[in-house]
């Protein structure tokens, strides 16, 4: 065993409990999408599992926070003290005979990658960034390209250890405190604080990835495509050109690949590149330079545009907008809006195609969304966000009411087709659609920790009462 | 990585599977002769190989490929890259005088290597990455009076690549043809050796680099690209004058 259970009420020493220290926000800690902003009450740093604060003392409400890659509130706590994980940030244990590893839960998985890559592991899923970290990844139960094939990153956990604020510290795992387990997987931060967990690895041979690009002109070319990749292909995603539209509308390019099988390649370097940083916000007239970017590193063309084949390193096809670190400062300062939802595949896709309607008739929005396809495997996270589904992702500028009720008219669309509005990438949804989005919302409420908190949740619970 | 390697025992072969032993491969060696894949099993283990299966197969016996790969498919669980190598040069004046001895020339250089990639690619075809390697010849490219009974049966060889590698790509699979030119191995020990003779250790390396970067035909040493442009080029009236 690794750590040992201890109680509260200890004194600063080793392996005891200390009263927390609270210090000022630093200007990383706000989310991604940099709206809302909130202020903090102050930031608990945790730099070690044998020198926890005494969560108990603490005034106001608390929510961990990781590397702030969520995009709206639910990594902020307006009023109250933020949890910083990032400190935690110490590998535990790697078996690297059956692919297991533990790790404090501020790991962030590019370190990871770092140290499991070389010797023939990848992980298990991850999201389009590698910079956040473990706890995270299971709070927002995250989804990566091979959702098909290896479900959520919860659903490859097998073990983590949560602190309560009444200084309890649980290890949980589909054996021991199974429903604490579930609530904390996808939980939102809001059952306790993740100190460590065990997941699971995917062996791999090397660092490439034999990816092919193909065009569709529709969306149910796109869904045709797309149900012969997942059969064949690990990782699966699309964009979709969001300014097409009549008979041009859902055209895209869909993007598969697997893990190749070579350790090395000749002659081609496969390190992840050295960072661009964006150093401060950049006026409005910069907005979209971002997707622009992404859109030419597809290299669309359009109609004129024929499959492409080719084997590339890994960094660049799971990660291709981490080259650029703080890229969300390209946005205007005033923030900007993502959107994600997921509704469940149903045979006239009139649910998907009526949200593609809509964003390209009200002009707004990025002209590139993202598209992929949900599986079957299912996480055991109560407010897990991936169901069998197409899920739908995309940026906009926050251009006030007429953004938001833009949104609102795609939550409609969405909770009409049953499916559910993504908390890692919201900032506005109504405690309505989040309801309709978590059925299992109330099942929930026993395992929070009455302590913890979050903005997102005041949003979409105060109004419930 | 899971490699299938027929014809172990050739020294072209085995220089390719030392490259993949120092990256900690998996293995799979068929050879003929149990005691040399033995011995070869424990060089390649002691040069870093992570697991070495060698089974003992005469190639020529074609009904008994589909147990063989079937065999290796599931000792490595999965085939990532496989090299065809076996081969014989054979004896021209020999298999003149015998049809019998032609056709099995042709067996052990031809037949049995479309039976084998057959099987292979099927295989291969539902993991959507790998590499197939085989080996042909420069003198697949031109039927010559010394010994074109050899060069009908890899040009045979060549020309079937050629369409495996096409269907083969639609699946993200990488088909390498080599053609190598004179090499110093037990093949051609009784052949005089030039300036242009290649040592196995350079051609063996030169394979385990295209099949990394799944190149699609390559010439071994380079030179042999341009020396046979020019000798496909030379019109039939002048070349069957020639002592080629
Ligand atoms: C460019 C980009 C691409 C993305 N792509 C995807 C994607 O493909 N799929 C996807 O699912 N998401 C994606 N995301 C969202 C991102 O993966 C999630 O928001 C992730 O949870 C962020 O992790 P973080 O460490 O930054 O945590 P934060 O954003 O800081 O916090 C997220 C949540 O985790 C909680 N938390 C953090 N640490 C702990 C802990 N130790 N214990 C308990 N709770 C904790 C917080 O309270 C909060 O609720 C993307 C984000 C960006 C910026
Ligand atoms: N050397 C050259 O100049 C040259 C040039 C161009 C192409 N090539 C090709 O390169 C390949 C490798 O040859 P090499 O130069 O490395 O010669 P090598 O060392 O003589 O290897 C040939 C190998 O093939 C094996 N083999 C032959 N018939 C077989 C059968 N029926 N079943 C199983 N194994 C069989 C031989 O095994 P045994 O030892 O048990 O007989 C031998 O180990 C061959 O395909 C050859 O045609 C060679």
């Amino acid at each position: 065993m690794v750590t040992e259970v201890r109680s509260a009420g200890g004194t600063g020493s080793e392996g005891g409990v200390r009263a927390p220290n609270i210090e000022a926000p630093e200007s990383r800690h706000e989310s991604w999408g940099r709206f809302p902003r909130v202020n903090h009450a102050g930031v608990i740093r945790l730099t070690s599992l044998a020198d926890l604060p005494d969560l108990g003392t603490i005034e106001g409400d608390i929510l961990p926070f990781g590397y702030g890659r969520s995009y709206g509130d639910s990594c902020l706590n307006d009023g109250g003290v933020l949890l910083d994980a990032t400190g935690l940030n110490r590998l535990i244990e790697f078996d690297d005979e059956l692919g297991v590893l533990r790790c404090e839960a501020g790991v962030m998985l590019a370190d990871i990658l770092k140290v499991i890559m070389p010797r023939g592991w990848f992980l298990p899923t991850t999201p389009g960034t590698k910079y956040v970290s473990v706890g995270g990844a299971i709070a927002n139960d995250v989804h990566g390209k091979n959702h098909h094939v290896a479900g959520t990153f919860g659903a490859n956990v097998t073990r983590f250890e949560l602190l309560r604020s009444d200084g309890s510290r649980l290890v949980c795992s589909p054996s021991e405190n199974a429903e604490m387990f579930s609530a904390t997987i996808g939980g939102l931060g809001l059952t306790g604080l993740i100190l460590w967990a065990d997941f699971r690895l995917r062996a791999i041979s090397g660092p490439y990835i034999q990816m092919e690009q193909i065009p569709f002109g529709s969306l149910d070319e796109f869904f045709d495509v797309s149900a012969d990749s997942d059969k064949h292909y690990e990782y699966t995603m699309s964009w979709v050109d969001c300014l097409a539209v009549g008979h041009h509308l859902g055209r895209g390019l869909f993007m598969r690949g697997n893990h190749s099988w070579q350790c090395a390649i000749p002659g081609k370097d496969w390190r992840p590149k050295e960072r661009f940083t964006v150093p401060f916000s950049l006026p409005s007239f910069a907005l979209n330079n971002l997707t622009v970017r992404a859109f030419n590193a597809v290299n669309y063309r359009s109609q004129y545009l024929m499959t492409k084949r080719g084997t590339v390193p890994y960094d660049g096809f799971f990660y291709p907008l981490d080259v650029v670190s703080h890229w969300n400062r390209i946005y205007c300062s005033d923030g900007f809006l993502q959107y994600q939802c997921v509704v469940p595949f149903v045979a006239d896709r009139s649910a998907i195609k009526d949200l593609f309607s809509t964003i390209s008739s009200s002009g707004q929005g990025s002209f590139l969304a993202v598209l992929k396809t949900f599986g079957n495997r299912q996480s055991p996270g109560l407010l897990s966000f991936p169901r069998p589904g197409v899920t739908l992702a995309l940026d906009f500028a926050h251009r006030g009411e007429r953004t938001l009720e833009l949104l609102n008219r795609l939550d409609e669309i969405v909770v009409a087709a049953g499916g559910a509005v993504y908390p890692a990438k919201d900032a506005r949804m109504s405690g309505d659609v989040f309801r309709h989005s978590f059925p299992r919302w109330e099942e929930f409420l026993q395992y929070r920790d009455v302590r913890f908190s979050s903005s997102f949740w005041r949003r979409v619970t105060d109004a419930a009462a | 990585m899971k490699i299938l390697i027929l014809g172990a025992t050739s020294t072209i072969a085995h220089e390719t599977a030392k490259c993949f032993a120092a990256d900690s491969a998996e293995l799979f060696l068929v050879g003929r002769d149990a005691p040399r894949l033995r011995a070869l099993a424990s060089d390649l283990t002691a040069r870093g190989a992570k697991r070495v299966e060698v089974i003992a197969a005469d190639l020529a016996q074609i009904d008994g490929h589909p147990a063989l790969v079937s065999h290796a498919v599931e000792s490595l669980g999965g085939i990532d890259a496989a090299l065809v190598a076996h081969g014989t040069l054979g004896d021209q004046a020999a298999s003149q005088a015998d049809v019998q001895e032609t056709l099995r020339q042709f067996t052990t250089n031809a037949t049995s290597y479309i039976s084998l990639l057959t099987l292979i690619a099927n295989h291969m075809e539902e993991r959507r990455t790998g590499c197939i390697a085989v080996i042909s010849s420069v003198a697949g490219e031109r039927g010559r009076g010394s010994n074109y009974v050899y060069g009908a049966a890899k040009s045979a060889v060549t020309q079937f690549a050629s369409g495996l590698r096409a269907r083969m790509a639609k699946c993200g699979i990488a088909v390498v043809t080599i053609k190598p030119g004179v090499v110093d191995t037990p093949m051609t020990s009784g052949i005089k050796k030039g300036p242009l003779t290649a040592k196995a250790e350079k051609v063996g390396r030169r394979i385990y680099v295209a099949m990394l970067k799944g190149e699609d035909v390559v010439y071994t040493p380079w030179f042999w690209g341009p020396i046979m442009l020019v000798i496909r080029t030379i019109p039939e009236g002048i070349f069957k004058k020639t002592k080629l």
